[in-house]
């Protein structure tokens, strides 16, 4: 039998199997609980890995290993000065190739600043020097130094190094949510298991009976299964929606916002929380299965 | 059907059982009587596989059970009608629920119980106790139902033990009644009792052999019964 023909047949139910097992309010309410709020940390623990994904994704893109370097001079140095920046950026390892931004692309640039007619060529504005690094990096310190020698009028401008941390940290952050998705669904599957074997141990008359009858160890694991996946679903689901419903409410999220508040589901990511409930009784499915089985075979 | 070949069943060094020979041919009727720890139950459980033969062979349907699976096993059980001597239940479901058992977990359930079950529950007089929990039921409405749920799924085998022990003599004679028409009907019969007015009215109605268990082995009955 595989999970998903099982499961759909659980599902679909054989309400008098699921009968013939004694109903137990107790483990009835643990598992439900149990369940309900494992899910409800585990949409938690998805929210924090789909956005410090996001987090790390966009940091990492704004790196994009560019840095400027803008010169200032008096217009009749202005030519000489960026011919020595690049040619100095040329002389420096780690630099992959370096370019002076054209006065269309500069305009374009502080257009949204100073509007369209900006006259730059009568403008003391300094020019732009892009330079993109290669995966090992320049030494920015050294470089600086060098640009001082040839090109007193040159300012580096690396901002955008300080987010590399911060992009590591995203990415270990996202790497921890994932891992406490896998421990909560293990704790899913403990939780189960214990309250699987409990309900066994409790029944063995009734299990007794049933074979007396003609009950095979299927039908008779079946019974405790469909049991403990149903309590597992139901707890799931409702921890999930709380869950969702709790991340909905969230103070909302700006394009640049925090890290605090971007933590959420963007789109077609508010369908993740979906598969907690069902991971979760595929969980309990397997663990009861397992200790259903474990349990007959001991049983002469 | 049922057959045992030397069979031999032992405990703790001692030995209860021991050279056991027996074929029950299909349709046939026996009896199986002794005293009162002579190892009655011991052999009906022989008989459907609860136990296991310490030496010789039980042959259940053609197989050797010492050979069966688990699933062999429930499935010849499925085949067999047995009345516990302890009438166990499920204490949670209704007995009527309890009586379809046997149908219920070989996939029977529905449509085919329902005729049959109030019809059966109807002859072993406990239709106004349909609904009643097993704990709510007296000894004698335990082995009726015990019968009952041996009957329900029309089985090849019957095998009863004691099972008129706290049942008036005329309950006693319905029920008896019912195993009597079973078995002209084809079906293979063993009751063990020391009920041995039971045994004398149903050999005025069929002809059965009487085996007695004596000193751990089994021995035709003389006609002084
Ligand atoms: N595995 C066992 N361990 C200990 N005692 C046993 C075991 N099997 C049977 N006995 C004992 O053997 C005797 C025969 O039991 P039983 O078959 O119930 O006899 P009957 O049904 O004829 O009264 C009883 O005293 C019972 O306690
Ligand atoms: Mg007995």
């Amino acid at each position: 039998m595989s999970a998903l023909s099982g499961l759909l047949d659980i599902l679909k139910g054989d309400a008098q199997a699921d009968r013939v097992v004694p109903r137990r309010g107790h483990s009835v309410r643990l598992t439900l609980f149990t369940s309900g709020a494992m899910a409800f940390l585990a949409v938690f623990a998805l929210a924090l890995s789909l956005a410090s994904g996001r987090l790390a994704d966009r940091w990492s893109e704004a790196l994009a290993r560019s840095s400027t370097i803008r010169i200032s001079a008096p217009a009749a140095q202005m030519e000489a000065q960026i011919w020595a920046v690049l040619e100095v950026l040329e002389q420096t390892p780690g630099v992959a190739s370096a370019r002076a931004l054209s006065e269309e692309e500069q305009r374009d640039l502080l257009e949204p600043w100073f509007g369209p007619d900006l006259p730059l060529e009568d403008l003391p504005v300094p020019r732009l020097v892009e330079v993109i690094e290669t995966a090992e990096g320049y030494d920015p310190d050294g470089l600086r130094l060098r640009l001082a020698a040839e090109a007193p009028g040159a300012v580096l401008d690396d901002h955008t190094r300080w987010r590399r941390p911060l992009v590591r940290a995203a990415e270990r952050l996202r790497s921890l949510g994932w891992i406490s998705l896998a421990l909560i669904l293990g704790s899913v599957a403990a939780m189960v298991t214990l309250a699987a074997q409990s309900a066994l141990a409790a029944n063995v008359k009734v299990i007794r009976v049933l074979r007396l009858v003609g009950a095979r160890d299927h039908y008779i694991a079946r019974a405790f299964v469909r049991r403990f996946t149903l309590r597992a679903l139901t707890g799931a689901t409702v921890g999930t929606a709380l869950g969702m419903i709790a991340i909905a409410l969230l103070p909302s999220a700006q394009e640049e916002g925090g890290f605090l508040t971007g933590l959420g589901f963007a789109g077609l990511h508010w369908l993740w929380p979906l598969t907690v409930p069902i991971l979760s009784a595929i969980t309990a499915f397997w663990a009861t299965r397992a200790a259903a089985f474990k349990t007959l075979r001991s049983l002469p | 059907m049922i057959e045992l070949q030397d069979a031999a069943y032992g405990y703790g060094g001692g030995s209860l059982l021991s050279d056991i020979n027996l074929r029950l041919a299909p349709g046939s009727f026996h009896f199986l009587t002794g005293p009162s720890g002579a190892g009655k139950t011991t052999f009906l459980k022989l008989c459907y596989a609860d136990l296991h033969a310490t030496s010789g062979r039980v042959t259940l349907f053609d197989q050797d059970t010492s050979e069966m699976s688990r699933d062999d096993v429930a499935q010849a059980r499925q085949r067999m009608g047995v009345v516990h001597q302890d009438c166990e239940f499920l204490d949670h479901l209704p007995l009527s629920e309890n009586i379809a058992l046997p149908l219920t977990v070989a996939g029977r359930g529905g449509a085919e119980q329902d005729g049959n079950l109030s019809e059966l529950m109807g002859w072993v007089g406990l239709s106004a106790r349909a609904d009643a929990l097993p704990p709510e039921l007296s000894g004698g409405e335990r082995q009726r139902a015990a019968l009952a749920r041996a009957v329900i799924t029309d089985p090849d085998v019957i095998l009863a033990d004691e099972p008129t022990g706290n049942i008036d003599w005329e309950m006693s004679l319905r029920l008896l009644q019912l195993l009597v028409e079973l078995n002209r009907m084809g079906k293979t019969i063993l009751i063990a009792t020391h009920d041995l007015a039971l045994i004398r009215a149903a050999k005025a109605q069929v002809s059965a052999r009487v085996l007695r268990i004596a000193g751990g082995r089994l021995q035709l009955a003389g006609a002084d019964l």
